[in-house]
């Protein structure tokens, strides 16, 4: 499970709506352009950025944990979609999809969403590993009560019903008839009691809750904090990412056409594109000084 | 001025066929020191919920009667509102931490109340200051130990100024050490702030000494409302459960009951009974390391051997440290030491749940690992799905087969999970049990270590109560940072220290290794006899 490490990196240090925004703009990338010089650069920029924030490894797991479904994409949709002119593959009848041919176009497609489905999982586990939840609770209950409510529960009882399914495996294991890889129905036993647990457990959080005063906390005041030179440089990156986004977009470079037949547009603009949103992004992950909590 | 009143008040909880309080009624003035004793589900946790108000707003039942708390009436103002005059810390701290920065857990309260930035910052800095957490504030609450989290809820519950704690057995997950340091800390709050304190606890060795006034429940009744020495005479014939060790041991030697170590030593130097002639047991000097694993157990073959056991984490840091240990057949051993010390880690590694870094641990048949939570094992419907019927009917469990596992009682759940680990074969080489008497009560610790005691396996039992490892073990073994730094009798490792100490040994000063009130009596009784033998010149 990925959860916020504290830690004095420039991701870190800046304050969590202008790295929410960074975030958002390097998501806004992999979804707007399917290239492969465009992913290719998220990955580059979410990857150096998780190592220099000391969270490549759990980025790296949470991505992995997406693997099965993005396979499923990835396979899916050559036998699904019949939109591609070139056929590379005819697996003939296969019921009940009937006719199926394996098309270049679509076999692209597949990868490409499967991909772009990876980079969104570690952008968001990038985002979850160095954003202060509390500062963006605090900020969330400005908006939303509710919407507060429910990520502070959802924020404490997802650990704890971590810790808590890891004590029942333990126990699990050291029962006196266990074998010593436990079976599937022993596994959903242990599901079963942490989801059973998981009731008592809200309500002990939702009564600390309540006993703290959260319910009839008025609006939160706002606390002023002077801008630092980490949230002016992310910030600045985050507009400059965006700019180039425009940019790429209304010049149409990199981006590629799946269907009918696949088409890579951009060239050399669409080259210089992407090595630049690489450079704005990660320019200000540079910074050394004054990221110490 | 009253802080807190209770007027006849009867709570019912949902679908609950008795009530779980019964008319109680009671007036706890500012700024008191009051305790609540009282077996499990007497009524004490219910109590401290009507208090905070969270009976009957937050829990539902019916309630009547009226309790007013600071001023505050708890049938028009609910849990919120009452959290403005009341703090509460409750018995599980891992489901009391909010946030995830012990800054952010502390500064929370004090927004809900509306305090500005400025408030906060320094409402946060002055609590943590008091409590001695100032070194933890930055620090994420998921890497806090239990003693360090139990003491975040604390800051959490004091950080708005509240004219009322109340405590649910908050030394329930903490060593002797970081206990003591807790109560006093509480009776300093009350001394210099006035805070109002109401602590529920089963240990009460450990706080009567801090405390004004005790409230005993039974069934739901408030059975008494004295001062500590008071509520200790009448326990002596009314509720013997709730007796001190300490009362107990001058009930014995015919004096009346002490309401602390300090206390009772005086009544026996004004008995005439405070110096004999026994010497406390040798203090184990620090032996070579051969020479103390020599020693150990109890001959060649043992029941379980760790020899220079390491456990480091994935981090570097080392939680045992090159840990020898040997345990004889049908040897019992309590292992203790502080939060953090490996005890929790040396059990995993001897029942095979965990691999040592370095080193090698050998057992001489199963051993059987009773963890923290009995809970953790119970993962049927029905109790009598756990285990088998005859495993079932040897637990003495066979009339409670078709409830649900969560419905037991903690001791009953104790007695279930035990007889999952060790299930219906021959019997573990080695039973581990940690932390077994967490939220148990006197008599049912005193079960616990009766049926262990009876048991035909060696035990090792992870423990922070020193009346319970007294009276299980014949040898233990102190931990400090992965290392064992006393392993030797009972009688000599708990009657030498102050904190890993029973009560009579604290009050006998080690003499003769008395642990036990009943060692202690003998021992008074023969300083008694020595005492008419002197001859008047």
């Amino acid at each position: 499970m990925i959860t916020y490490r504290q830690g004095a990196t420039p991701l870190h240090a800046a304050r969590a709506t202008v790295v929410i925004v960074w975030g958002a703009a390097l998501a806004g990338a992999t979804l707007a352009a399917g290239h492969p010089l465009a992913l290719g650069a998220v990955a580059v920029i979410v990857g150096v950025a998780a190592a220099r924030a000391g969270v490549l490894r759990p980025v790296l797991r949470a991505s992995l944990f997406a693997l099965p479904a993005v396979l499923f994409i990835a396979l899916a949709n050559p036998l699904l979609v019949r939109d591609g002119l070139t056929v590379i593959y005819r697996l003939g009848e296969l019921p009940p999809l009937g006719q199926v041919d394996i098309t270049l176009e679509a076999t692209v497609a597949g990868l490409v969403l499967a991909v772009r489905s990876m980079l969104i999982v570690a952008v968001f586990a990038l985002l979850a590993a160095v954003i202060d939840p509390d500062e963006v609770v605090r900020s969330l209950r400005r908006v939303s009560f509710r919407g507060a409510l429910t990520a502070v529960l959802a924020m404490r009882i997802a650990p704890v019903l971590a810790r808590d399914g890891r004590r029942m495996a333990l126990a699990r294991r050291s029962r006196a008839a266990a074998p010593p890889t436990p079976t599937t129905r022993e596994r959903v036993a242990v599901v079963r009691a942490v989801t059973t647990g998981a009731l008592d457990r809200a309500v002990d959080l939702a009564a600390t809750l309540e006993l703290r005063g959260f319910a009839t906390a008025g609006r939160v005041t706002r606390v002023r904090r002077p801008w630092s030179r980490h949230d002016v440089g992310v910030a600045a990156s985050a507009a400059g990412m965006l700019s180039l986004l425009a940019v790429a977009v209304a010049a149409g470079a990199p981006r590629v056409d799946l269907y009918p037949l696949l088409t890579l547009h951009g060239g050399a603009l669409g080259a210089v594109i992407a090595v630049a949103f690489v450079l704005v992004a990660l320019a200000p992950l540079a910074a050394r000084r004054g990221v110490q909590r | 001025m009253s802080a807190l009143r209770f007027e006849h008040v009867t709570a019912t909880f949902p679908r609950a066929a008795v009530p779980a309080l019964r008319d109680v009624t009671v007036d706890i003035d500012e700024g008191e020191f009051v305790v609540v004793a009282g077996a499990s589900a007497s009524g004490k946790s219910t109590f401290l919920g009507a208090a905070c108000g969270l009976v009957p707003h937050f829990h539902g039942g019916d309630f009547a009667g009226r309790v007013v708390v600071g001023g505050l009436d708890s049938h028009d103002h609910g849990p919120a509102e009452l959290g403005r005059v009341v703090g509460v810390v409750r018995q599980d701290p891992e489901t009391q931490a909010v946030l995830t920065t012990v800054r952010a857990e502390l500064a929370f309260g004090l927004e809900n109340r509306g305090h500005g930035p400025a408030a906060t910052a320094r409402g946060v800095e002055e609590v943590a200051l008091a409590l001695g957490i100032e070194g933890l504030l930055d620090r994420a609450v998921h890497e806090l130990s239990g003693g360090e989290l139990q003491r975040v809820a604390l800051g959490a519950a004091l950080a708005g100024r509240p004219q009322i704690v109340l405590l649910d057995e908050p030394t329930s997950q903490l060593d002797p050490v970081a206990g003591d340091e807790l109560v006093w800390l509480l009776r300093r709050l009350n001394e210099e702030w006035g805070t109002t304190v109401v602590l529920a606890e089963h240990r009460l060795e450990r706080c009567l000494g801090a405390a004004d006034r005790v409230l005993a429940f039974s069934d739901g009744a408030l059975v008494c409302d004295a001062p500590p020495r008071d509520f200790l005479q009448w326990a002596g014939t009314a509720a013997p459960l709730l007796a001190t060790p300490g009362a107990r041991l001058l009930a014995a030697a015919g004096l009346p009951a002490p309401a602390g170590v300090k206390e009772a030593r005086r009544a026996l130097r004004d008995a005439g009974l405070a110096d004999g002639s026994e010497q406390p047991p040798a203090a184990e000097t620090a032996p070579p390391r051969r020479r103390r694993f020599r020693r150990a157990g109890t001959g060649p073959d043992a029941a379980l051997e760790l020899r220079g056991v390491w456990a480091e984490l994935d981090g570097g840091r080392a939680v045992l440290r090159g840990v020898d240990l040997r345990v004889g057949p049908h040897e019992r051993i309590a292992l203790m030491g502080r939060n953090g010390a490996g005890k929790s880690t040396l059990l995993r590694h001897a029942a095979g749940l965990q691999d040592p870094t370095r080193g090698r641990v050998h057992a001489a048949g199963r051993v059987a690992l009773l963890l923290q939570h009995p809970g953790d094992y119970l993962m049927h419907e029905r109790v009598a799905d756990e285990v088998s019927p005859a495993v079932l009917q040897g637990a003495g469990l066979q009339a409670l087969a078709d409830r649900h596992p969560r419905d037991l009682s903690g001791g009953e759940r104790q007695r279930l999970a035990m007889a999952v680990v060790t299930g219906d074969g021959p019997p573990p080489a080695v039973l581990c049990l940690d932390e077994p008497t967490r939220g148990l009560d006197r008599a049912q610790k005193a079960e616990l270590a009766h049926c262990l005691r009876a048991g035909a396996s060696a035990i090792v039992v992870a423990t922070h109560d020193p009346e319970f490892a007294a009276q299980v073990a014949d040898r233990v073994v102190l931990l400090a940072d992965g290392e064992i730094v006393a392993d030797a009798p009972a009688a000599e490792v708990l009657s030498g220290g102050w904190y890993f100490a029973t009560e009579t040994a604290r009050i006998l000063g080690g003499a003769g290794g008395a642990l036990l009130p009943e060692e202690g009596a003998e021992l008074l009784a023969a300083r008694r006899r020595a005492a008419q033998e002197v001859p008047v010149r």
